[in-house]
């Protein structure tokens, strides 16, 4: 049996991956899935408490977050497309020019 | 039956607002129509006004008019409202009835003027403010005159402004004027601190109440500081010692200017003010003391300049600054009607000579210098005339105007109640410079109409007299300058014709009736012979008769000898005099240097290193170059922004947690 801890760790381990890998990678997909890591990386600690405080509102909010975040990654996704179509190009560092 | 007063400065104020917006569109005679006929009009009504004041019983003389409620602020409530009283009356005739003889003088005068639409709506303004200042039945109201009237003196001296002498002086005059006006504030800030409120009709009655209580002595300090501030605020509007300097520059305006507003009118708002104040003036002998030191050092110093001057209307102009030095004599022996007696007659012959002084400079076409003129009287007659008795009226000499208002305000200084013996010198040196009147205006008149021609050809076939425009105000005025001072006529003189009563005192009478009470009072009811009256007039007459001999003397008998002789005999006062004991010199570097440096300081030092460049400046710099430094964080990888997030929560999360 899994304790609270396995699952805190787990998702800890988790959002340190997708954290570096924001960090660190340059195209613009692998960040936007090192995002959804990150945020499901949440959702899992979420559920976890949830299931060890006895409070079902922590799972009912998780499924809400997977409707959001399935909203938010169709935004994301057309902006990505919509700049590949401009720029013939995912490589985030590119996309530089908002400064000073 | 007051309602109509409003309508004496209301009238004024429409033809300023027509002359002054529509000037250009109705043309010069339209110009000429509104503006004489505005004035006309608040003299007409002034006169219906005073008629009313008259006829009723002596301690009923008051007319007022409240308008509206101008400022209302805790215990300080103004009105615009006007009053008149029988001092304010014969000033409003005074100022009313001279401007519209001026007003007809300058449609002659600047006939040929492009620019004669804006003279005539300065004019109609200075006669507004005038009224305003006149009429007002509180200081606020006078004091809003008093600076009215000071802008219009500024843009007339400056009015052929494209000369920088014209507009220098002007500056020069508004500045000037600016110093005693600072005097005239605090010494109105100090009556409301002192009696509550700044409404005559209120400060008068309970400085006298709280004199007869006992509340207030005599000679108390807040009544000097006070009286001696409004005096500052005299000497710049009505051009004395020290604040003397602007008049005879402020000639530089067109002449009627010269004539309204530096001679007749304006000059003597300084004298009105103190008239007006008589009763804390009287209860501060000290400051009358000053004043009347001050006054007669003007009269003597300002009469000696105009000995030595050639330009015709500078002459004048010294003659006017002398002549309000009598005034303030006047006013400053307690003897408030005689000052605005002298006031009224100068008023008419001043103004009567600065209108022939025109009309000759008219002749002349433009040339103001006397050494250039000589024998007009031929080619001139009824400017020679008129000049002529105005002329005799300013010497004294009797039965003109000007003779019976010196004479009664010697006659006074020499019975000074407070300081009989500094009363006993003022007469001294006003009778020296009424004989030094006399000698420098009879030198104007042989100068400029007896001897030989001196001028150009070309000047002497321009000469002609000025048309009946110029001539009938000239008239007007010189008959005033013979008979205005029958008025006055001393209870001496009156006497020995059967009983001719001095209509000017008796109307007077309810305005200084406490000022007299309180003389009255303090230094016990005074008796003089009538024997030493008599002495002491035709002392005063003689005197100027000497003056004008001698002027005839040297200036047309020996006219080719002494007065160079003269000027070499005497050349260290000659010099003096002749460089009005450099004046202006010294002010320059006494006064107007130092405070150049001081503003320069201020400006270069004060302004612009430490507030501009230290402070303003100094500021955005450092937050430029605090900003310029942040900003390089701002390098446009998303990347970065998301390390910084991360860093960011790993802050919070070890504030949190430890």
């Amino acid at each position: 049996m899994a304790s609270l801890t396995h699952y805190i760790v787990l998702s800890s381990i988790l959002f340190g991956l997708g954290t570096v890998g924001f960090c660190t990678r340059r195209n613009a997909l692998i960040l936007f899935m090192s995002i959804e890591l990150m945020l499901n990386a949440v959702n899992l600690m979420l559920v976890a408490f949830s299931n060890f405080m006895g409070d079902m509102a922590g799972q009912v909010m998780v499924i809400f977050i997977f409707a959001v975040a399935a909203a938010e990654v169709a935004v994301g996704l057309a902006i990505l497309i919509a700049l590949f179509r401009h720029v013939r190009e995912v490589d985030i560092t590119k996309f530089n020019v908002l400064k000073w | 039956m007051e309602g109509y007063l409003y309508l004496i400065p209301l009238l004024p104020f429409i033809g300023f607002l027509i002359n002054g917006l529509l000037g250009q569109k109705i043309g010069k005679s339209g110009v000429f129509c509104i503006g004489c006929s505005s004035i006309g009009l608040a003299f007409l009504f002034s006169i219906l006004a005073v008629y009313q004041l008259a006829c009723s019983p002596a301690e009923d003389r008051l007319l007022v008019q409240v308008l509206w409620s101008w400022i209302s602020v805790g215990n300080l409530n103004i009105d615009i409202a006007l009053m008149m009283d029988p001092l304010s009356a014969v000033m409003i005739l005074v100022v009313t009835g001279v401007s519209f003889v001026i007003h007809i003088y300058s449609t002659g005068y600047m006939a040929h003027d492009e620019a004669a639409w804006r003279f005539f709506s300065y004019l109609n303004m200075f006669v507004f403010f005038m009224i305003m200042l006149v009429l007002g039945s509180n200081y606020v109201v006078m004091f809003v005159g008093w600076e009215g009237v000071g802008l219009a003196s500024y843009l007339l001296i400056g009015f052929w402004y494209k000369e920088n002498v014209n507009a220098d002086a002007g500056k020069k005059a508004f500045i000037v004027n600016r110093i005693g006006d600072f005097g005239f504030l605090l010494g109105m800030f100090l009556i409301f601190i002192t009696f509550g409120s700044l409404s005559y009709l209120d400060i008068f009655p309970k400085a006298a109440h709280m004199y007869e209580q006992g509340i207030m002595a005599m000679n108390s300090p807040v009544m000097i500081a006070i009286c001696l501030l409004l005096f500052l605020g005299a000497t710049g509007k009505s051009a004395q010692i020290p604040l003397f300097v602007w008049l005879p520059d402020a000639m530089a305006g067109p002449t009627p200017v010269s004539a309204l507003i530096h001679a007749a009118t304006m000059v003597t708002a300084g004298v009105y003010m103190i008239a007006r104040t008589n009763v804390l003036f009287t209860l501060a002998p000290t400051a009358l003391l000053v004043l009347v030191l001050m006054s007669a050092a003007t009269a003597f110093i300002a009469a000696t300049i105009g000995i030595l001057q050639n330009d015709i209307k500078r002459v004048l102009a010294y003659s006017t600054v002398s002549q309000l030095g009598y005034m303030f004599i006047g006013v400053s022996v307690a003897a408030y009607g005689a000052g605005i007696f002298h006031l009224m007659t100068h008023a008419f012959f001043k103004a009567c000579l600065f209108l022939c002084a025109g009309s000759v400079i008219h002749a002349m076409g433009g040339d103001q210098d006397m050494r250039s003129m000589g024998g007009l009287w031929k080619k001139i007659p009824i400017t020679y005339i008129t000049m002529l008795f105005a002329t005799i009226a300013i010497s004294g000499i009797p039965p003109f105007a000007g003779f019976f208002s010196k004479d009664e305000i010697l006659w006074k200084a020499f019975t000074f109640p407070y300081y009989p013996v500094v009363g006993k010198i003022v007469w001294f040196i006003g009778v020296l410079a009424a004989g030094i009147t006399a000698f420098y205006m009879f030198r104007l008149i042989f100068m400029t109409f007896h001897g030989k021609f001196r001028g150009t050809e070309e000047q002497a076939h321009h000469l002609h007299e000025s048309p009946l425009s110029m001539t009938g105000p000239l008239m007007i005025l010189a008959f005033l300058a013979v008979f205005g001072g029958w008025l006055g006529v001393p209870h001496l003189i009156g006497n020995l014709f059967g009983h001719v009563p001095n209509i000017l005192e008796n109307f007077f009478e309810p305005v200084f009736a406490s000022s007299h009470e309180i003389i009255g009072a303090y230094a016990g009811v005074q008796h003089h012979s009538t024997v030493v009256e008599w002495v002491l007039m035709a002392g005063s007459v003689a005197v100027a008769i000497g003056g004008i001999s001698l002027a005839y003397h040297i200036y047309i008998r020996r006219v080719d000898v002494l007065p160079g002789k003269l000027a070499e005999t005497f050349s260290i006062y000659h010099r003096l005099v002749y460089n009005k004991y450099w004046v202006d010199e010294i002010y320059y570097y006494v006064v107007v240097l130092p405070f150049y440096y001081l503003s320069m300081f201020l400006w270069k030092v004060v302004d612009a290193f430490i507030i501009d460049d230290i402070g303003a400046n100094g500021q955005a710099w450092w937050v430029q170059r605090g900003s310029g430094a942040l900003r390089l964080v701002h390098n446009g990888y998303v990347q970065t922004y998301g390390a910084f997030m991360v860093l960011g929560l790993v802050v919070m999360l070890w504030f949190f947690i430890v």
